[in-house]
Parts: C-alpha cells; structure tokens; sequence
C-alpha cells in the first residue's frame, strides 16, 4: 500500500469511500496514533471486558471554530469533552469511540495534528479510543472537520449522582474560573484581531471527580458547564432538582483577561463555555472538606463555593452583585453575541 | 481591571444614592429617561432601581438600534436575502427581529438565505472579495457609534474598486429622536422630566449636540457612563437641576465626551451620508431629518439605488405596546403580551429581542426581584 502524503495531501472523498484509500487513512494515521489492542484487531466494533458497576455511555459532537486555539483543538476537545461527561457522575472512563466527518480538500497535515493531539489526551487521560468511523463529504459541505466521540465508563456500586439531587441548604460549589474556554474562541476568530492572552481550558476532569466521589459520596451532583456556560448549568440543575440558587458573584472566580474581553464586548462570563471546569452540589455538612480536596488537586486550584441551593418553586437562579444587588440568572435565550455599540 | 473597579465600588454607590435620597423631593415624581440601551442594561444589571427612592423612576428610551428599527425595512432586508445572488450581512441581535408573518433573517437563513453574521462592518468587504460572483449587502443599522465604520467600509471599497458590495443603510440619529420624544402628539403629555445622555454616542457627536433640549423644552440632559457610579452621579445631578428649576447639559461622563465630540468621525460621516428629509422609527412613527442615508457620490454602494425594492407595508403585532414603550409612556410589564407570550426566547416586539431593549432588560432582570420582594 503506498505512503500517505501528510504534508501536502488532502482529504478526497474517495477517504470515506471503503476501499483502498480508506484502508490507507485508517492504517497510517489513525491506528498508528490511537495504537491499542483492539484497534489492532481491525474488527468493526471494539470488545471490551467491564468491571461490574453501573455502566455509564455519553455521546458529544464537536464542530468548534477555530479548529486550533491556545490551549487546545478540536481534537483534544473531543477526547475531554466526552471523558468529562462520564466523569460527571461519578464514572470511571473505560474506553471512547471517534466518529470523524471530514470535508473533501481538508489538509492531511492539519487532520495529523488533530489525531496526533486526540491520541496524546487519550494516553494522558488512559483511556483507549478502541473504534472509530471516517466519513467524507463534498467541499463546501462541512467546516473542515466535525468529530463525534463516545465513551463508555463504569459507575462505583452504591454512587447515585443525578441532577435532581439537589436540595434546599445544600452547598454549590465550581472547581476554577469560568469563561476561559469561551473567551479563547472568541478572541482567535479572524474577524474580531484581539491579542488577548487568553487560553482554553480543556481538560480531563477524571480524576479530580474519581478523588471527589472516594472521599464525598454523598455528593448530589456534577456537571460540567460547557455551551452556555455556568448560568445554564445551574438553571438546568435548578429546574432538574425543582429548587433555586443564591449565588456571590464575588466568589466566582473570573480571570482577569476573560473579564476584560467580557467588558469590551458586552458579554457576561456566566454565559461563556468552559472545557474544563465542573459545579459540584452537595450537603452542607461536606462543603469544606469537598472545597479542600479539590483545591489540592491541580485541576481544581481556585476552587470555591459559589452559593447554595435555595427553596424556590420557580427555580430562580439568582446573583448578588459585588454591587450588593440582586439580580436573576436567566437561560441563555440564544448564543451571547457581542452588543452592536 | 482597576479601570472599571473604581466605577463599581458597592460603599460609594450606596453614599451616592443615600445623597438622591436626601436630594430627592417627597412631593414630586421625578421621571428620567436614559436614552440608550447600554444605560438599561446597566440599570438592571446592578439592580439600580432597588438603591433609588421610590420617585425616582428610571424610564427606558428607544435607545437600542434593533428596537427602532420599522418592520417595513426589515422586510426590505429579508426580500433582498431572497435573491439568489445576494449574501445579506448584519450585527447578530438583527438577525432575531420578528417582521411580519412570524418571520426573521434567522428564519430565512433556515429557509436557505445566504445571511451572514458580521461582528464589524470591514467583514463584509473580505466577502465580497471571497464572493465576486455574488452581491454583498452589508444591512447597517445603528446610532452614531456604529455609523463611522460603516462610512469606513464604503470609503474601503469605494478605494479598492470592489463593485459587489452595497449598504442597506438604516443609521439614525440620536437627537432627532430626543427631539420627537419631547414633542407630544396630541392629546399626550410628555411623559419625562430629563434624559440621562447616552454615553458611547456622545464621544461621537459631542455634549453639544443636546443643547436644544434644555432651551427648548426646559429639560435637563445629563452624560453619563455605563458603570454604575456613572448612572447613580447622573441621576443625582439630574435630580438637582429639577430641584433648582434648572435646564442645561451637563456632562458626567467628562474623560471621554467632549463638547463637540470626535471631529474626525463627524467629518467621515459627513463625507460619506447626507440627511434623510424623513425616516420611520418603529414607535415614534416618522421623524423628520431623522436618520441618514449615503450621499449621490457612493451612489454606487448604495442597496437601495442599486436593487429594486418594495415597500411592503409591513404591521407589528397589534397588541405590542413597544412603541407606548420606547416613548417612556408605558413599562414593559404592563403591556399584556409581556412574559407570555413574548419573552426573550419568541420574541412578538423589537424591544424583547436585544438585550439592550428595555422589555428583554425587564424580563432578564426584574422577574427575580419580583419573586424577591414576594418572598420578603
């Protein structure tokens, strides 16, 4: 079989056609990247021996713009993001899948780097991408390259974390600052030439959340504030568990920079994406202890707690001001666009 | 982020607004307008209104480019998406304006407009270069702030020949505004006491601008910032020259407005648009020399010389009481679409689909105050 060329090559529907080329493309770049055993054995699905536990299965697309961005790509962000979605209740991350739609013409080079930074997360993160599917489409048909990761992972016996767990006392608590991730996409797109040193958070949270449900089962639950940010996750945990929030605005932690960019485009951290960030709810009692834990683990350094859960039957999440007022948290009712003047 | 700390700090805003406590008359009712959105919006964000007497009533202007702006050239925009060769671009709050018929350019863009997102105007020139088959519409909206860029964009293209590009031009003018909003129809009180000035469109045209206000129609105009401390100054000095049966420009926001605003902007603007005799504005119907539109010599940038449009007389929805709204006549929770049916996320009215325009400002913030004091 001839040599791929990954310097100047491109991708050509004849990639995602089944025959030759596509053997070529999964044999020289991703096998050899993602290289383990059950990738090796060339099957069309991947045969995994669990341990007993519940078994945990999270799906998540990634169609990000730019596709590389301080910090990360769309590669890496595909391995974190569905490692986190697992991580979220408690699991233990087994093993992923990667589902790749490639646009005709796309540069092989740039789709190496990308398998080349998804390769090196999984082996970070030890958790072996096992099976995977390629699919081409026409030029001018995608945005350069979608990936679609899934994962599968086992949950602790006797673990029971769930968004509808929340209640009323309870502590609200965020593992670092938001806004990162968010705040670095929107500063590399060409359009808005900012210089802000800003970089995305992606990470794994695996085994900050495996050193968090060991040492507090009995948190209530996890969740990763990804597309529309911490406002929406706590809304979305607010409405799951039929509760309100009250948080201190002065204890959310915002970098400086994304504060910055914030002010200049008129938009609210509280709504931007983060990568590598979770909210942790859990009783009272535990908040310090889950606080201190976190804080020593390098993925949850500026941890704080962030608010408590309220008695509110029209589940408001509500914000004191550092300005002492108080102000609802809303949905986000579409994607934060920057004001016009 | 010193810059904007010292504008916030919680002990000085609670002295200032103990000092509009004090100042502030038991035996009359001070209502003050803030002209622009970005004022609303801050109004709400730092929870002002809870800080102020109850008569001091802050009342939102019309302020928001989006919220202005009238449905028949709105329909305009979406009946140029539809032609084939045409890539229509605008800010991102334009695309969720509800037209007639429960349509909006997001809708036609699923429908299969080509319709574009722009953050700055210069985005639309990079198109029509990637494009040269197709026509680039660059459909401008805004106050004084957005209307020099625009101005750049045409100058841009004009300077490198570049033939496929055009403005539906749609910028106005803030005085001309004020001016309609102070000259009551008949049968109709004016409904505000004095303006808190726009900030971002004063560096542009200057504290001059306004003096017609207080000579005129005896009210007040104060500049002011966005921070909070800005607008709680502002309400202050507003709140003493009505005290003092005074009427003058005073100007707040004195490190970045000036008396006769940013000369080079100005002359660009004039370079590039010359004054419409009349333009509709959604809630204060037709405003005489209200708004601009590019001069014979851009001709050629021009969208409405170069495509051949209707005018359809396109109607708002008959029970949306945003133009009571952006006259300061009405809040928006009284009127009865507010909150249901239209909210943020099914907008009926302009002045619920930015986040500038005072009903999304009220729903935004307000519904959790309300729920507050009902709990209290």
């Amino acid at each position: 079989m001839s040599r791929l060329d990954l310097t100047n090559g491109k991708v050509e529907m004849a990639h995602g056609g089944g025959g030759r080329a596509m053997a070529q493309l999964i044999s020289q770049l991703f096998a050899r990247a993602f290289d383990n055993e059950w990738l090796a054995q060339g099957n069309d699905q991947a045969q995994l021996s669990l341990p007993a536990g519940r078994l945990a299965f999270a799906s998540d697309s990634h169609v990000v713009s730019p596709l590389f961005f301080p910090g990360g790509d769309i590669g890496s962000l595909a391995v974190h993001g569905t490692l986190n979605d697992l991580a979220m209740c408690g699991a233990r991350p087994h093993a992923l899948s990667v589902g790749f739609i490639l646009e005709e013409g796309f540069p092989l080079s740039e789709l190496a780097r990308i398998v080349e930074s998804m390769a090196q997360a999984s082996r970070e993160a030890n958790v072996p991408i096992v099976t995977g599917d390629t699919k081409v489409v026409e030029r001018g048909k995608g945005d350069g390259v979608f990936i679609n990761t899934s994962g599968v992972g086992i949950v602790p016996e006797g673990l029971d974390l769930s968004g509808d767990r929340a209640r009323p006392g309870d502590c609200i608590l965020l593992s670092g600052s938001v806004g990162d991730h968010g705040a670095c996409i929107l500063t590399q797109r060409e359009s808005l030439g900012f210089a802000a040193d800003i970089r995305s958070d992606s990470c794994a949270l695996h085994r900050l959340t495996q050193a968090m449900v060991a040492q507090v089962p009995q948190l209530r639950c996890m969740r990763d504030p990804t597309r529309g940010g911490l406002a929406n996750t706590l809304n979305e945990l607010a409405q799951q568990s039929g509760v309100g929030m009250q948080l201190e605005e002065a204890a959310i932690p915002v970098i400086q920079p994304v504060q910055a960019v914030c002010e200049l485009l008129g938009l609210d951290p509280l709504y931007l994406a983060n990568e590598g960030k979770l909210v942790a709810i859990c009783p009272p009692e535990q908040a310090p202890e889950l606080l201190a834990l976190m804080r020593a683990h390098p993925q949850g350094k500026s941890a704080a707690i962030i608010g408590t859960v309220t008695a509110d039957p029209q589940q408001f999440v509500q914000l004191r001001t550092r300005f002492g007022g108080n102000r609802l948290l809303d949905w986000l009712n579409s994607e934060p666009l920057p004001r016009i003047c | 982020m010193k810059y904007v700390d010292v504008f916030r700090d919680a002990k000085l805003a609670h002295q200032l607004a103990q000092h509009i406590h004090q100042q502030a008359d038991p035996e009359r009712h001070y209502r003050l307008m803030e002209f622009c959105g970005g004022h609303t919006h801050a109004v709400f964000r730092y929870g002002l209104p809870a800080l102020l007497p109850d008569n001091v009533e802050l009342v939102h202007g019309p302020g928001c480019p989006v919220c202005v702006l009238p449905v028949t050239r709105l329909e305009q925009a979406l009946e140029l998406s539809r032609l084939p060769e045409v890539i229509l671009c605008s800010y991102g709050d334009m695309l969720r304006v509800p037209a007639g018929k429960g349509q909006s350019l997001l809708k036609a863009r699923a429908d299969g407009a080509d319709i574009r997102m722009l953050y700055s105007p210069l985005e639309a020139l990079t198109l029509a270069q990637q494009h040269p088959e197709r026509q680039v519409v660059f459909f401008a909206i805004g106050f004084e702030t957005t209307t020099p860029p625009t101005a750049v964009l045409i100058q841009r293209a004009d300077e490198m020949g570049i033939s496929n590009l055009s403005v539906l031009c749609n910028h106005v003018l803030t005085p001309a505004a004020m001016h309609a909003i102070l000259t009551p129809s008949e049968g109709e009180a004016t409904a505000i006491d004095g303006f808190i000035g726009p900030a971002h469109v004063s560096t542009v045209i200057g504290s001059e601008a306004y003096a017609p206000f207080p000579r005129q129609f005896g009210k007040p105009v104060v500049i002011a910032g966005f921070e909070p401390l800005d607008l709680l100054q502002a309400i202050s000095m507003l709140v003493g020259q009505l005290n003092r049966h005074e009427a003058r420009v005073e100007n707040q926001f004195s490190w970045a407005v000036t008396p006769g605003g940013n000369p080079k902007a100005r002359a660009l603007v004039e370079q590039v648009f010359e004054r419409r005799d009349s333009f509709e504005w959604r809630g204060l119907g037709e405003v005489p020399a209200s708004a601009l539109k590019i001069r014979p010599e851009y001709a050629r940038y021009d969208a409405e010389q170069r495509f051949e449009l209707s005018a359809p007389r396109a109607r708002e929805h008959p029970a949306c009481e945003c133009p009571a709204v952006l006259r300061g006549q009405k809040r928006p929770d009284q009127c009865r679409l507010f909150g249901t049916p239209c909210t943020p996320d099914n907008p009926l009215g302009a002045c619920m689909v930015s986040s500038e325009g005072a009903c999304a400002a009220w729903y935004r913030y307000n519904r959790g105050r309300i729920a507050m004091q009902e709990r209290e």
